[in-house]
């Protein structure tokens, strides 16, 4: 049939040549790489249907002679190009340019390469694909707890916020997508509202390589990825569900990708989690559940020359917080310190009552990108964001079903980067950034904790990559940041004139409104900040590296830090931020020795912080109310030095058997007061041995363990308060720390059907300790979760 | 030609919304009102035409100037009061009655009152009168009995809210948290 097919097309071109007959014209031309004009030598034409063929020359030239009226098709290959063909309607000798994608690789290399680094140069860590979904039914915070240098500031087990190197909150810039999020981050109880279960990937920026999304990442980088789907017509997906014993709940994830072989994709996803209370060791933890739901879509194009992505994304998360936080005052907090257990334990259940918080976060964006020939990569991307957060605390009558707080951040912001390549060596690329932030608090009855905002920032860099030869990398680059803040807040005028003389220090604030004991101001702020990076890749041998990085970030204080006023119902506490608060300056050092090795590996990684005018939120005295004594925590900045070492080993032990295991220490000073920094992770190590049988069902079954020291060094803000019941003056130990605990941990997974069903089990705290650790913000109320059993079943279709 | 479109319309949008936003910049924004807010607490003690008030008042709420008290008169040693006690929000017009609101609620809420006196062998009992719908005490209502005479001393009202009913009678058993705590300086004659 085919055969025959053919002879008939042969037979077409025959006949269609034999009345043409005019065969004298010519097709010239010269074959350049896309990318910097330069020649490509050796390229093979064909063309089609014919035995006529030539090969470009030493400046990429050709000829083809003899050619007769009609169309042709020309089919051109190289070595190192994707294959192109081009047809010509031949009426007349025609002279044509033709281009060839010569770095295909690049597009590729992120399908194929996920272990390659963000910068060759960047000191960083990342979680795959299996450790995501290992983590399916936790938080971000939970699966980046599992990195060395990495810990997490909670509130409870379900609200986790990331810490790297001791610094959270604004200090870490959150990339989702290629998006930088603004979720309120500033709070301690905030987490990051990011479902993991959308990304494919996450990295951790420990070094220096972060100019391009901001200038303030004084702790570090945090990256989730998706992924960029093979240009193939496939549908696929997977669907993932767990169950928990503790808490009694879990998580349905299911996410379906469509691509097709023209560059467009799309993929929807989706997950939903819920628990009710979970239990300590001993003892179960009322009103400790969750709900979420989460979405996300992505629909793009790819290819050589241009391509989009439109990405859209919802978390909705519902977290109750533990009955027995709630606090009236500080004689509570006390009765609550000297107490083993929590004052409110009940029955299990799956009810969400307040406290609470709920949050909802939009994320909007897209992105497009164009390569110019003989230029470079021009990409540009617009962004939007609405948080909306809400506190739920325990109000009396018609309030009771009212937020205290209810804080709307809208933020929107464009960018664009242009990425060049002036030779084989060096890859520049400059940016800008505009962005425009406003913050609504939302009637409460209360007053707002962060008041009215708006914010604009721009930003400007460059960024340069250069291989010194085959084994040693450079990166070095720049940004300026402009960023204006507009506020307006009513103060008491007793606060603003007496308490902080803010009269004498910001009268320019003052707008001449005052209504009884309020008075009316709009502060306003104005920053401009340099920073810089530098990165050093030296490829020692095969599998060794060292990498040397250094890092200035400027951080502008947030608006926590200046507004805050009023207070903190859920922490039991005055927060008090102050208008001369001044930007923050880190000069970062880290250093990295890395190898690569399945046999034997390693990382060693130590580093330096300095950091001048450090901001940092501590316990000033107390303040008598109505409701009693609050302790009241102010802001104030100091000199902060940060130093410490991460430790990564890898060894095989036999064929099926590893370990791996990780050491992380640090400390954290406080150079102008000569303390301990407040709430600094303790050291800490991990030890993991696991067996593997590709053979038997992927047969994986590891032991795990985690030690964390308590942590010795910690500034003593511990004071004395009277108890008015009593008559006695009562000792208020908020800063004394939790002691040592050693965790264990049992994993087996397996999978069947050549990976299309996988099954893992897990037993998490195997032997049920109770311990407390000492960054979890209720540490004074509560244990930790006790033994918690996970199933999960992950289907791929 | 189509992502140039859809570029131009999003600068547009992304425009807009600075201008739209920037419009309303010279607005004075409204100071919200404390709701919940208990400025004063006033403890009312009676016996026949011997009335003693406790007044304490905070009428900014938290930080800001400090609460005042107004304490009128000494107790009568011997004597029996009854006392009653009222909560407001004098930062409305007229003052929101937060008494009515805890009566309504009063199986969620409970007052406890301490005594301490400066004087050798007295004691002074403070009794709740009122109860629940469940037969717990209140406290909105109370009785007292001075025996003998003392220079100094202090009564502690706190009202807790969500305590464990029944307790002890204990603040510190009922846990809960705490809503109102204010100690006044007392003399008995």
């Amino acid at each position: 049939m085919i055969k025959q097919f053919c002879l008939c097309l042969i037979v077409c071109f025959m006949f269609t040549t034999t009345i043409a007959q005019n065969c004298q014209y010519s097709l010239k031309g010269k074959i350049s790489d896309f990318h910097d004009n330069s020649s490509i030598i050796g390229a093979s034409l064909q063309i089609v249907n014919s035995n006529k063929n030539t090969i470009t020359n030493f400046d990429g030239s050709f000829e083809f002679k003899n050619l007769c009226k009609g169309k042709i098709t020309i089919v051109i290959k190289h070595v190192a190009c994707e294959s192109k063909t081009i047809s010509f309607i031949i009426s007349k000798d025609i002279v044509k340019e033709i281009t060839l994608e010569h770095h295909l690789e690049e597009l590729e290399e992120v399908v194929v390469k996920s272990e390659s680094k963000s910068e060759s140069t960047s000191i960083e860590k990342s979680i795959k694909k299996d450790i995501i979904t290992n983590f399916s039914d936790k938080s971000l915070g939970d699966a980046l707890n599992t990195l060395s240098g990495v810990s997490s500031l909670n509130t409870g087990n379900t609200i986790v916020k990331p810490m790297i190197h001791g610094l959270h909150s604004s200090r870490l810039l959150i990339i989702n997508n290629n998006v930088r999020m603004f979720d309120q981050e500033w709070g301690d109880e905030h987490a990051p509202n990011i479902d993991m279960n959308a990304s494919d990937r996450i990295d951790v920026i420990k070094g220096a390589n972060s100019l391009k999304f901001g200038s303030d990442a004084v702790g570090g980088l945090i990256v989730v990825r998706g992924k960029k789907y093979a240009r193939k017509d496939s549908l696929f997906g997977s669907s993932l569900m767990s169950f928990n014993s503790n808490g009694f709940g879990g998580n349905l994830n299911s996410e379906i990708i469509k691509s097709y072989k023209s560059g467009y994709y799309t993929k929807v996803q989706m997950s939903y989690r819920r628990f009710g209370d979970f239990k300590a060791a001993d003892y179960s933890l009322t009103n400790s559940g969750l709900e979420n739901i989460n979405a996300s879509f992505r629909l793009g194009y790819n290819s050589y020359l241009k391509g989009f992505e439109f990405y859209y994304s919802q978390v909705n998360n519902k977290f109750a917080i533990l009955k027995s936080s709630h606090i009236g005052n500080v004689n509570d907090l006390v009765t609550a310190i000297n107490s083993l257990e929590p004052r409110v334990i009940k029955e299990f259940s799956f009810s969400i009552d307040n406290p609470k918080q709920s949050i909802i976060h939009h994320l909007g964006k897209i992105e497009a990108y164009k390569r110019f020939q003989g230029f470079g990569k021009l990409t540009f991307q617009y962004d939007f964001q609405v948080n909306r957060r809400r506190e739920f605390d325990l109000r009396r009558g018609d309030l009771k079903n009212t937020p205290v707080i209810d804080l709307r951040l809208v933020t929107n912001s464009i960018q664009s980067d242009l990425q060049v390549k002036p030779n084989d060596n060096l890859k520049l690329n400059i940016g800008f950034l505009g962005r425009f932030q406003q913050n609504n608090p939302i009637s409460t009855g209360y007053r707002p904790l962060i008041p009215n905002f708006d914010k604009f920032d721009m930003g400007l860099y460059t960024i340069g990559n250069y291989s010194l030869n085959e084994s040693t990398e450079l990166n070095a680059g720049i940004r300026y940041d402009f960023s204006k803040i507009k506020a307006r807040k009513w103060y008491n005028i007793t606060d603003w004139n007496e308490t902080y003389n803010y009269d004498e220090l910001f009268p320019e604030f003052e707008t001449g409104t005052i209504a009884g004991v309020r008075i009316f101001t709009k502060p306003q702020y104005t920053f401009h900040n340099f920073s810089t990076g530098l990165g050093l890749l030296k490829k020692i041998n095969d599998d060794l590296s060292l990498f040397i990085n250094y890092g200035l970030a400027n951080r502008v204080p947030n608006p926590s830090e200046l507004f805050s006023d009023g207070l903190h119902h859920s922490a039991a506490r005055i927060e008090k931020g102050l208008l001369n608060i001044n930007k923050e300056t880190a000069n970062k050092f880290i250093v990295s020795m890395e190898r690569n090795n399945n046999n034997f590996g390693f990382v060693i990684s130590p580093y330096f912080k300095k950091i001048n005018g450090f901001i940092q939120l501590i316990p000033v005295g107390i303040s008598t109310t109505i409701r009693g004594a609050f302790p009241v925590y102010e802001y104030n900045q100091i000199d902060a030095e940060i130093y410490g070492i991460d430790i990564d080993l890898n060894k095989k032990i036999n064929n099926r058997l590893d370990y791996y295991g990780s050491i992380s220490l640090l400390r954290g000073k406080n150079t102008s007061e000569n303390l301990p920094l407040i709430n600094m992770p303790a050291a800490n190590f991990n030890n993991k041995l696991m067996y593997f049988n590709e053979e038997f069902k992927q047969l994986s079954i590891s032991i795990t363990h985690k030690t964390v020291l308590q942590q010795n060094r910690f500034p003593d803000y511990n004071f004395f308060t009277l108890d008015p019941v009593t008559q006695q003056d009562v000792f208020v130990d908020i800063s004394s720390t939790p002691p040592t605990y050693s965790i264990f941990g049992l994993n087996i997974s397996s999978a069947f059907n050549e990976g299309k069903l996988q099954f893992e089990l897990n037993v998490e705290n195997l032997f049920n300790t109770s311990y407390r650790e000492h960054l979890n913000r209720l540490r004074y109320f509560a244990d930790e979760l006790g033994r918690n059993i996970n199933f999960k079943i992950k289907i791929n279709y | 030609m189509k992502t140039m479109k859809t570029i131009k319309l999003l600068a547009v949008l992304f425009i807009s919304s600075f201008v739209i936003t920037s419009c309303g910049d010279d607005d004075v924004i409204e100071d919200p009102n404390v709701e919940e807010l208990i400025t004063t607490i006033t403890y009312t003690l009676t016996n026949g035409s011997d009335v003693v008030t406790l007044k304490y008042t905070d009428l900014d709420g938290e930080g800001g100037s400090d609460g005042t008290y107004a304490i009128s008169g000494p107790f009568t040693a011997g004597a029996s009061y009854t006392g009653s006690i009222k909560l407001e929000n004098e930062t409305e017009s007229p003052a929101e009655n937060i008494t009515e609101e805890i009566e309504e609620e009063d199986e969620e809420h409970e007052f406890f009152y301490t005594s301490s006196l400066d004087c050798t062998f007295c004691s002074l009992v403070i009794d709740k009168t009122d109860i629940d719908g469940n037969g717990n005490p209140v406290g909105l209502e109370t009785s007292l009995f001075f025996d003998t005479p003392a220079t100094d001393g202090s009564i502690t009202v706190v009202l807790k809210h969500e305590p464990s009913k029944p307790n002890d009678g204990t603040s510190a058993d009922a846990g809960g948290s705490t809503d109102v705590e204010v100690s006044f300086n007392i003399t008995v004659l």
